[in-house]
């Protein structure tokens, strides 16, 4: 019949215009008094007291809150993590590269008691504007120093701000993603949750878990 | 008295950056009036010369390219490369490994339907709502990707022989989740647009296209199926553990752009079942073989390899011939966007100009693709 299947869609409609929205007000939301109250850590009326002017804000919808994205722990994202302690410079990251775009020169300089010789890394630049982050250097890494970071608000003005060197790499806040690091989802590390991880004693080796691991963790998942 | 209204053609361009158009395309429209007498596709707007570049890559880099190819479908392109590699360098692939690829093979299938329902009914001029609906469903898989692999749209999560990684194990509930959620959601989507009496009279009898037409220029897929061809490379010739697992093949006879979008809502069903078989039959293991028999710079021995799987938009193939090398010395890519577009002009000459970009979205191609 002419025209029921039309009621039948607009009552689709009408269910979905009922719901709450989905979308995330993404980097940040405006919220009313009781949400800048919440933000401020105040109570509704507290806030009104000592802070007149941001309460005269929320109340005209003036005042905003930062949101945050929900993101998965094995994200990644485009700040690189790197522990130079265990780098030995062997650029098996920029040979892994399909771009190209790791650049490393070492020159034969630190000495440990315990490790022998090894190299100093004189350059290891990252040109992340061209970086596709499909994190096979991360991948290729045989001893755990590179990892993928978990953050992604990297935008600059400049094309040559995009290169990540390797001072910016001793310095960067170390929020390894778990993304190919497999130790780190064994005893549950999230970078969202748990913060930068800067002792990379902490961070442990990638290894495989056996069989046994294995079958006992498919039984409990179940 | 009758009047005479004297009409001559007038060719219009219709891109490259027409809005419509799904990707940089032109077409070369002749019109008489309203109808199309002739129509002209140009493309290559959006070529990357990927299977040069993967001439210069390793067996594994490769991997990062297929997924720029259909960016809808990048697992399905990881899959379809990945059994081509694995035949080529007689690679034995690891059970779990292969499960894990289907489940996630499939979940990108319903993502891609999902995408080309979507823009078809947007095409429609139905802007926004069902076009929304869809990519809500859409995020959800995508999430899951997220879980899986760390990258929503550019996955690279499939290696020689398996996967690089075990799913987390906050995927399998997660995973749940969604597949419980989604039945009812295309229901909703067939109440709101398959019964819908607008969809009828704007996308039935419009560009039919007979299987002998079909058949005779290789169209593959759901364009293939709409017209009643069963043919689906899951079913005629299983890869991957597809033999081991039940599911229907939907058909439609009319092979008009209802039936097309009608065979793609029926698909998201039967994946929705795959899915739910793979996760029962997958069993605990290695996800991907040892080092030792597939070392990280692959070697295959000097021959060729064809290897070809049901892509979301039909028979996507990958053949790849080895000198013997890090990296192959031929890839090629039987891309389905580009071969289904070869009948386009069958479909378009005789229709109208409102129905141009309908029946042109009811072949559900990806620039990505077709120019790769």
């Amino acid at each position: 019949m002419i025209g029921l299947g039309l009621l039948k869609a607009m009552k689709v409609t009408l269910r979905n215009a009922l719901k709450v929205p989905f979308t995330i007000q993404y980097p940040d939301r405006k919220v009313g008094i009781i949400g800048a109250a919440k933000n401020e850590g105040k109570s509704t009326v507290g806030l009104m007291a000592t802070q007149p002017v941001t309460a005269a804000k929320a109340a005209l919808s003036m005042y905003s809150v930062p949101v945050n994205i929900p993101q998965n722990r094995r994200f990644r994202g485009n700040e690189f993590t790197w522990y130079e302690d265990r780098c030995t410079g062997c650029a098996s990251c920029a040979k892994y590269c399909p771009l190209g775009i790791i650049e490393i020169v070492t020159s034969p300089g630190g000495f440990d008691v315990q490790q022998g010789e090894s190299y100093a890394i004189d350059v290891f630049d990252i040109d992340i504007g061209r970086c596709m982050f499909c994190g096979l250097c991360v991948e290729a890494c045989p001893y755990d120093a590179l990892h993928m970071g978990s953050q992604f608000e990297r935008s600059k003005y400049e094309r040559d701000a995009l290169v990540i060197s390797v001072d910016e790499l001793r310095q960067a806040l170390r929020q390894p993603s778990s993304w190919f690091r497999p130790q780190f989802e064994e005893r549950d590390y999230d970078p969202f949750r748990d913060g930068p991880e800067d002792d990379h004693y902490k961070t442990g080796r990638h290894e495989m878990p056996d069989q046994e691991t294995l079958d006992q963790r498919w039984v409990e998942d179940r | 008295m009758t009047t005479q209204v004297r009409t001559e053609p007038i060719t219009v361009n219709l891109g490259p950056q027409h809005p419509s158009t799904h990707g940089v395309f032109r077409m070369r429209v002749t019109f008489d009036g309203e109808e199309i007498i002739d129509v002209e596709p140009i493309f290559g707007y959006l070529h990357r010369g990927s299977e040069k570049l993967a001439e210069e890559r390793t067996y594994v880099q490769v991997v990062t390219l297929t997924d720029r190819m259909d960016y809808v479908g990048s697992m399905l392109n990881n899959q379809a490369y990945m059994l081509a590699v694995e035949k080529l360098a007689g690679v034995e692939p690891s059970p779990r490994g292969v499960w894990l690829r289907m489940i996630a093979s499939e979940l990108q299938r319903i993502a891609s339907h999902l995408v080309a329902v979507g823009f078809l009914i947007q095409d429609l001029g139905a802007w926004g709502t069902p076009l929304i609906y869809t990519m809500r469903e859409r995020e959800k898989i995508l999430d899951l990707f997220e879980m899986l692999c760390g990258a929503r749209i550019t996955n690279s999560y499939l290696r020689p022989g398996g996967v690089f990684m075990d799913a987390p194990e906050e995927f399998w509930p997660a995973m749940n989740a969604v597949l419980d959620e989604l039945p009812p959601r295309i229901d909703d989507l067939d109440d709101l647009l398959t019964d819908n009496d607008i969809i009828f009279s704007r996308t039935k009898g419009v560009s039919v296209l007979t299987p002998e037409q079909m058949l005779d220029a290789s169209i593959t897929g759901p364009m293939l199926r709409a017209a009643g061809v069963d043919w689906d490379l899951r079913h005629r010739d299983p890869y991957d553990y597809y033999d081991q697992v039940k599911f229907e093949r939907p058909l439609h006879t009319a092979g008009d752009n209802f039936a097309r979008y009608w065979v793609r809502v029926q698909e998201m069903r039967e994946s929705i079942k795959i899915v739910r078989q793979c996760e029962k039959m997958i069993e605990p293991g290695p996800v991907r073989p040892d080092h030792d028999d597939v070392p990280w710079l692959l070697r295959p021995p000097v021959g060729d390899a064809y290897a070809a799987i049901e892509h979301s938009k039909g028979e996507l193939g990958f053949y790849l011939v080895s000198d013997g090398s890090i990296s192959p010395y031929r890839c090629h890519v039987r891309a389905p966007s580009l071969i289904n577009l070869t009948l386009l002009r069958e479909m378009l000459v005789g229709e109208l100009l409102a129905d141009m970009f309908v029946s042109f979205g009811s072949v559900d191609i990806n620039m990505g693709e077709v120019d790769r």
